[in-house]
Order: structure tokens, then sequence, then C-alpha cells
């Protein structure tokens, strides 16, 4: 992988920190008049998620980090990995329980998801903002309320548990946003 | 630079704050006798600074068969050197400089300096009307000073003159999350500066101006070293809340030093696999013919703007900042 020097520092690049890839968020040039430049850069880790601030000499070079992110259509788990595919080569790719995360729980069959790929390998998975999923579990609840008096808990088929209002009953799909874990309406 | 953005990036407000702002300063040095002069934005020589890179363009013209290259001031100073030699007296100048490679917040290549010279001056004298310029223009308390060796005993707890400073500053950065970012294989100088502009300038002039006095000689840039310690120079800076606002000398009038001083940045230059620049023979001839003993400083009239405004970044006070120029 390639060195990029602080002149290229932007956010968005991905750079390898303490043997972890990273992202760059933010970039700032601190410079004495008659000194010496220094960047303060803000990182995201890409494996542990923690946002760190680190200093580099300007002109220093830093190692790359050979991070991609592919789409890929979701084909099923075996428990251990979580399988996905590629639609148009359909080369398929298995991300492990760490890459995938609490995002399982929105994991549908044939859901094209985001996958950053480290050096060829999953390291994280982004579902799609919206998706629909069955509701397994709910209290049956008050017939007639659709006014929305903060709802009740419903599982759902991947186990997933999100409010929602109290006409909705089991068997039901719903649609549900992902970033947020809401509830936002019924699927005919 | 992807999206082009017709539109000033300063508000009216903003453009008219600096409009007062430079009358105020013409105002303040025309009551004391200073006379404001105009030199040229273009020299045949540029500065041979480490950490300072001039823009440079080409002239062509009569009698140049090939384009001459001509440097953008990064500060009028040895033009202003050149008129104090001929005996222009106390002079200010408001302008443009432009440094390169110089993007940020606080920074645009392209900057408005104020920079006058008093004959007869020490830097202590000059820092009391720098002291008062400020009063006068942003209303700040009188300004306190440290000296610089005393800014990193009281703060870091260093003598930055000791003869181990640099491991002692190389440990301290490392226990203060600064790990690996200079080592020992650095020079001092860079070891201080990283210290200065990360743990010692944010915990400075908050509440009122502070002058940084007596740096270090290895960085006395144009200033006379100091008679009573050479290990120091009579250089001062000013900081207030986070901002370095003015570099000022107590000017160092000898020609065959500030010649020696030219060559060993150029030497220091070449080392760092950097360009060695050409060396202004027209100031050297200046101080040959004789300067007098004076004192001279240098203000970002745009960072004077930012705290007057409350301006988060140097581009708000700015019509065009350089990426809508």
């Amino acid at each position: 992988m390639a060195n990029y020097s602080t002149n290229e520092f932007k956010a968005g690049l991905k750079i390898m920190q303490d043997g972890e890839p990273c992202a760059i968020l933010e970039n700032e040039m601190v410079k004495p008049g008659k000194g010496q430049a220094f960047n303060r850069v803000r990182i995201r880790k890409l494996l542990s998620g923690k946002v760190v601030e680190k200093t580099f000499k300007s002109g220093d070079s830093v190692e790359g980090a050979d991070v991609v992110d592919v789409e890929l259509a979701y084909l099923y788990s075996d428990g251990e990995f979580w399988h996905f595919m590629n639609n148009e080569t359909f080369e398929q790719l298995a991300a492990d329980d760490a890459a995938v995360g609490d995002n399982k729980k929105w994991l549908v069959e044939q859901d094209v998801c985001t996958l950053t790929l480290w050096n060829g390998k999953p390291i994280n998975v982004a579902p799609p903002n919206f998706v629909e999923l069955e509701i397994t579990e709910t209290d049956p609840g008050l017939k007639g309320d659709t006014a929305g008096t903060g709802g009740k808990p419903a599982t759902l088929s991947t186990g997933a548990v999100v409010r929602v209002p109290l006409f909705v009953q089991i068997g039901e799909v719903i649609k549900v946003d992902t970033r947020s874990g809401e509830y936002v309406s019924r699927v005919k | 630079m992807t999206e082009l953005d017709w539109r000033p990036a300063a508000t009216l407000q903003a453009i008219k704050e600096r409009a007062d702002l430079q009358a105020s300063i013409r105002a303040f040095f025309r009551r004391r006798g200073v006379l404001e002069v105009e030199t040229p934005i273009l020299a045949r020589a540029g500065v041979t600074d480490l950490h300072v890179h001039n823009l440079s363009t080409r002239l062509s013209g009569p009698g140049m068969p090939e384009p001459t290259t001509l440097f953008l001031q990064t500060s009028p100073e040895y033009a202003m050197k050149r008129l104090l030699a001929a005996g222009s007296g106390p002079i200010f100048q408001l302008c443009k400089v432009f440094r390169d490679d110089e993007i940020s917040r606080r920074h645009n290549p392209e900057f408005t300096m104020l920079e006058w010279y008093r004959p007869g001056y020490d830097d202590y004298q000059l820092m009391q009307e720098l002291d008062e310029l400020m009063q006068e223009l942003l209303s700040t308390e009188p300004a306190e000073q440290i000296t610089y060796q005393h800014a990193f005993l009281d703060i870091v707890g260093i003598d930055p003159f000791a003869s181990n400073a640099q491991g002692k500053l190389l440990d301290y950065l490392s226990a203060n999350g600064y790990d690996g970012v200079v080592t020992a294989a650095d020079s001092l100088d860079t070891v201080l500066q990283l210290v200065m502009s990360v743990i010692i300038e944010p915990r400075i002039g908050q509440e009122r101006p502070c002058y940084v006095t007596h740096f270090p000689a290895s960085q006395a840039a144009l200033a006379k070293l100091d008679p009573a310690d050479t290990r120091m120079s009579r250089r001062f800076e000013l900081f207030f809340r986070g901002l370095e606002l003015a570099n000022g000398f107590w000017e160092l009038t000898d020609a065959a030093l500030q010649a020696e001083r030219f060559h060993a940045d150029n030497q220091q230059r070449l080392a760092n696999g950097l360009q060695p620049q050409p060396i202004d023979e027209q100031l050297l001839a200046a101080l040959a013919a004789g300067m007098p003993e004076c004192a001279g400083v240098a203000v970002g009239v745009d960072r004077l703007l930012m705290l007057k405004l409350g301006a988060a970044s140097i581009a708000e006070t700015l019509c065009f900042p350089i990426d809508r120029c």
C-alpha cells in the first residue's frame, strides 16, 4: 500500500495507525510563523470505532490502509459467518461476527449491504438504510388505538426489537430505519 | 475546491470592520508621526527561512530574453529596512504578503500584514507601543510578558536551554499523547516548536495578550542576540486567545552577521532537502551602508480581525479566501 504525505491528508483518507486501519475525519495545520508545521488530525479507528487525535510533523509520510467499500447482497448465515455475494460476478465473501457486529439484526436475504474491506477482508457491514422485516412477537395490545401513545416493543424475525404502534400485529411486515432503529411504516 | 462559490465568505459587517480596523491603525501611526510607506510585493530575492516559503512568479520585459523569477514577499521587512538605511525615520506599512503551503483555519496563503520600524527603540519599547495599539484596537487589558525559558519552565517544567533539554522534552511529549511526532533525529528547534505549538500556546494569553520574549538564539531570525545571555535572542512574539499575532525583533544591524545567518539557513535547507534561496544582496548592502539601531514588528491584521469579530476561521475575515479566489 502506498504511503501518504501529510500534504495528501484530507477527510476520508484511510491510513494505518497503531496497526489498525483508520479514516481521517478532520485535518488541521498548526504552524508557528517561523517554525515547523504540524498536522493535527482526528481519525476514526475502523476496527474499534474509536475517534482519536493524532499529530504529525508536516512532510512526514504515513502508511496508507487498503480499505475499500463494496456493495454485496446478503445470502445467509451459518452461525459463525455471514455470507455475501457480488450480484455481478457472483463472487462470495464471508464476514465474521466482529465485522457484522450489532448490524446482524438488520440483515435481510437479498438486501444489498455495504461491506468495508481491509486487505480484502470484511471489517464492517452496513445494512441498507431501510429494511423490511416480519414481526414474530408482540403484545396483542389494545384494539382501536391509532394515536401511537409510545407504542409497544415488537420482536422481528432477525431478533431485532423495535418500538411499534399498538395497532401493529404479529405476522405483519414493517419498514425500519436501520440508522436509528425506529419503526417507519407497515408494508402492505 | 470542487464547487466554486462566487459569493464573499465575509459578511458585510466583517468587511466594514476590516475597513474600520485599517483606518484605526493608520490614525494611530499618523498621530505618532510614523510615516506610511509602500514597498513592492515583488522582489528579486526571497527568504532563506527554513519554514517560510515564497510564492514566485515570472517577469518578462525589454532586455529579458528569458523571463526572470521574482518572489512575492512573505513580509515587507527587507524593503523597509532599505528605507530605514536610506534615512526614512519611523515607518509603517499595511500590505499583502504571501506564503506558500500555509492553509488552515488560521492561515490564508495571501494575508494582510501590518509592519513597522522604530529607529532608536529596543524590543521592550516596541512591545509597549504594540500593546498600546492592541488596547486601542481591541480594548485588551495590558499585555503580560514571559520569557521563552520561563514559559517552558512554568508550563512544562523543563529548561529549554539545559543540555539535556531535547531528551526531557521528547519524554514529556511521549507521556502527553505526542509519542513519535518528533524523534531524537529532529533538531532541538523542531522539538521546541512542537511543544510551543501544542502545549504552551494553548495555555498562555487567554485573559490578556501575552508576549513571549527571548526566543532561543537558534530561532533568532533577524533579531540581535541578547548581550546579557547569547543563548537567547531579542526576538519576541505576541499571543492572544490561541492566536499568534505578532513577531518582532530588536533588529540585527550587522551586515556580516546577517549574511552568516542567511548562509547558515541555506546550509540547513540543503540538509533538509529544500532548495537554497537566493540571498537578498540589496538588504545586505543596506545593512553595510548603515541601518540605524531599531526595533520592528509584524502583525497579522486578519487575525486581529478574527479577534474583533470572534471568528473561528480566518476565512470569515476575508472577502474571498483562497478557496474562492
